[in-house]
């Protein structure tokens, strides 16, 4: 088995995973019906991706292992993805800086990824490309529009991107799966993804008339499997009926 | 939290081989902006559409329901306004 790549492909998927599980809490608990739905269609959008993802690392992991067993019976160090998008929907404003400074690197990512050389994953980040554009449009939107609304929802925007932006450094690390996947092409080398992210965050948040924090202290661990207390709960949400349920289907 | 709601707007969708928008339903929304976004969300996600129109709901003039019997009744009795009244001869 392809080890560096099967932990690759997990280090990309978990965070689809964990962000769509996310994303779909707020399922029939959106502020309006339409803010609703527009939060778990990106939830589904980003499951959708997953399954692609896990479908072609059970393939190499070449087990009896199924794109199911990935996704729902890995313990919570097994998990690498950023500690970023698991964080919480503490508020609406929480939900949509998370949504935003999560979207900018993964459009930027998927970009990239487009042009690795391994043919299944350039596929999958063509397919995804599409929908990461609309999921940055929409979080983009809302950004500029909370931050240049009421005072309360400036207030409350302005808090969430302080709150989250110790989370952002990580997005530029890189595990050992990653170092080596790049030295083939296969990855993307998402140190290089750095400046133009910033760049386009910090564009769009002075856009919508916020302060950019200048904490220079960054949060780490979610990529290496150590994450914060948050993730714990999640997973015992998602995990929830295969434990209970083992095998079940529908 | 203020209780003002967004206005609202009247939503059209062209469907795939549609060949004119047809109205789907009304949603609210800040702005014309947001209510595509909206619309695209709440009406086209299921693959429905390829293009949306949308209008807020008070720019709609309606006809009033009062005025139903001078303005369509006259219809009721002139079936011969339709093109399939008349009976073409053939040989």
């Amino acid at each position: 088995m392809k080890e560096n790549l099967y932990n690759y492909i997990l280090g990309i998927a978990d965070n689809s995973l964990i962000l769509g599980q996310r994303m779909g809490e707020l399922c029939g608990h959106g502020p309006s019906l339409e803010t609703d739905i527009a939060c778990t269609n990106i939830s589904l959008d980003l499951l959708g991706q997953v399954r692609s993802y896990f479908q072609y690392a059970a393939k190499i992991a070449g087990d009896d292992r199924t794109e199911d067993d990935i996704a729902m019976l890995r313990k919570e160090r097994d998990y690498k993805n950023v500690l970023l998008v698991e964080q919480p929907n503490l508020n609406f404003a929480h939900t949509i800086g998370r949504q935003f400074l999560f979207d900018v690197y993964h459009l930027a990512f998927l970009a990239e990824l487009q042009k690795s050389t391994d043919l299944t994953l350039s596929a999958i980040a063509n397919k995804c490309i599409k929908e990461v554009s609309y999921h940055e449009r929409f979080s983009s939107d809302w950004v500029k529009r909370l931050g240049d609304g009421t005072s309360e929802s400036k207030e409350k925007i302005q808090e969430a991107i302080n709150d989250l932006w110790t989370y952002t450094d990580e997005l530029f690390h890189q595990t050992k799966a990653d170092k080596a996947t790049v030295l083939e092409s296969v990855g993307v080398d998402v140190t290089k993804l750095k400046d133009d992210y910033y760049k386009r965050v910090k564009d769009l948040l002075e856009e919508a008339t916020l302060k950019i924090p200048d904490s220079k202290w960054f949060q780490k661990g979610g990529k290496e499997g150590i994450h914060t207390e948050h993730l714990g709960y999640l997973l015992t949400d998602l995990q929830y009926m295969q434990r209970t349920y083992p095998n079940m289907e529908w | 939290m203020s209780k003002k709601n967004w206005p609202l707007w009247e939503i059209f969708v062209r469907s795939k081989n549609g060949l004119e928008h047809r109205h789907f339903g009304s949603l609210h929304a800040a702005d014309a902006e947001m209510a595509l976004e909206n619309a695209r969300d709440v009406y086209t996600r299921r693959n429905e559409g390829v293009s949306i129109w949308v209008t807020e709901s008070k720019h709609i003039t309606a006809s009033n329901p009062e005025n139903n019997g001078e303005l369509f009744e006259p219809a009721q009795d002139k079936v011969y306004r339709h093109p399939t009244f008349t009976i073409y001869q053939t040989k």
